[in-house]
């Protein structure tokens, strides 16, 4: 049933298509730091059509399944002449998605900022740039830390979903070789063991970073 | 076809399947989530141990992995179930996992004065439990449930992939069909939404109402 020879042979086929997962994970992460920043700034700004139409968006975005939306960017945008690779769709809509779930902890980093700080920005006479990059943005960052690191591991977790947009990542790469051998024991257990392996040594250092934080901030 | 005769079609095919998905995997999740909680909770360092076997390999591996896992390789080891059993499965232990997580941070979070207080008055464990511990418990972990629910809602669209024919598998054949993609993909969406939606709604609402008077 299980056959340790297969496995061995399988593997450095399925490991050396983590790579395509690996990048994924952090092009689309880094796409979900900025948007989910942009959505917040949209959310506070003091126009009111400005904010409740970026709070609409994220809203719709939250409450409606990755997949689907990875569907929607994969098969709709080509309609409009917009055709991507499954690699630029898939990081595009892992980015979106995860941007409204950084975008509430941004907002909660940034709510934690105390009045006073502003106040002080003001009184020095700070530029509304100066003050978000000097004054509130070192301050409301720090904390939230653990959990944005949190939706890094998420997200990696996520990954395989671009599989079913063709993305040839580890899990279609398990498949792929299945499809062809007619064994998917070794091929599907070696892609569970690897994200264990990668995501939870990660989940551990995450959680000493969370007691630091704690530890500095409450 | 016209963009409500899509919903239509979708909804008369696929919605029954997505519903029947969530409550039966969010049944599962929470009381696998309840047990797993309690469990890791427990003075026995032996059943500690094993519950966070299963929490950190739900947790640690992707949850297509698991759903694929459950589908295609245990009928290998003669264990064959249908689409359905095994995305209820996947996404109930799943869920299962982090819910436990939640539960058990739920009761610890209930005030040590609680406990000292039940113990005075001569509470026997399994009181303390039902009559004390959980009920100021649950009402903690309500916000994270309430998320979770909506998250397992989101994540039954993966059952598609497996082959069992709810709203995204439907839409999915209609597309082969019809070839609309745009409005197909979009009503797909919009059903999604209307149905999170309220939930994300409801779910505050039972918020409000539990913790009334309390906190």
């Amino acid at each position: 049933m299980w056959d340790w020879n297969y496995a061995f042979e399988v593997l450095p086929e399925i490991a050396s298509a983590l790579g395509v997962t690996i990048s994924a994970t952090v092009v689309g992460f880094i796409l979900a730091l900025v948007l989910g920043l942009i959505w917040t700034l949209l959310i506070r700004s003091s126009n009111k059509i400005i904010t409740t139409v970026a709070d609409s968006i994220v809203k719709f975005i939250r409450n409606t399944p990755l997949l689907v939306q990875l569907y929607f960017i994969f098969y709709v945008f080509p309609q409009f002449g917009l055709s991507l690779d499954p690699f630029t769709a898939g990081v595009i809509g892992l980015g979106l998605h995860y941007s409204t779930y950084l975008s509430e902890v941004f907002r909660s980093g940034i709510e934690s900022v105390g009045p006073g700080q502003w106040e002080v920005a003001t009184a020095l006479n700070f530029t509304t740039k100066k003050t978000w990059t000097r004054i509130i943005l070192p301050q409301a960052i720090p904390p939230v830390l653990p959990v944005i690191g949190n939706y890094f591991i998420t997200m990696f977790k996520e990954t395989p979903l671009l599989s079913a947009i063709t993305l040839v990542e580890i899990l279609q790469t398990a498949q792929n070789i299945g499809a062809g051998t007619f064994r998917y024991t070794e091929p599907l257990t070696i892609v569970g063991v690897l994200f264990l392996l990668l995501s939870y040594p990660a989940s551990i250092a995450l959680r000493q970073l969370e007691n630091r934080v704690t530890a500095r901030y409450s | 076809m016209s963009f409500w005769d899509l919903i239509v079609s979708l909804l008369g095919q696929g919605l029954v399947i997505t519903l029947l998905t969530t409550v039966l995997a969010a049944i599962l999740a929470l009381v696998l989530g309840f047990i797993a909680g309690l469990m890791r909770l427990s003075k026995n360092k032996l059943v500690r141990f094993l519950v966070s076997i299963y929490v950190e390999v739900f947790r640690g591996t992707s949850l297509l992995v698991q759903l694929f896992w459950i589908y295609f390789v245990l009928p290998m080891f003669g264990i064959t179930m249908t689409a359905l059993t095994a995305a209820v499965l996947a996404i109930g232990l799943n869920f299962g996992a982090y819910t436990s997580e939640v539960v058990r941070s739920g009761i610890q979070s209930v005030d040590k004065g609680q406990i000292e207080a039940s113990i005075a008055l001569n509470f026997t464990k399994v009181q303390r439990m039902k009559r004390i511990i959980i009920p100021q418990a649950f009402i903690i972990m309500l916000p994270n449930l309430g998320n979770q629910l909506i998250e397992l809602f989101k994540s039954t669209s993966l059952v598609a992939l497996i082959t069992l024919t709810d709203l995204t598998y439907q839409a999915n054949v209609l597309n082969a069909t019809t070839l609309q993609t745009t409005q197909i993909f979009t009503a797909l969406l919009v059903i999604y939404f209307v149905i999170a939606w309220p939930m994300t709604k409801g779910m505050k609402l039972l918020e409000r109402k539990m913790t009334e008077g309390r906190m």
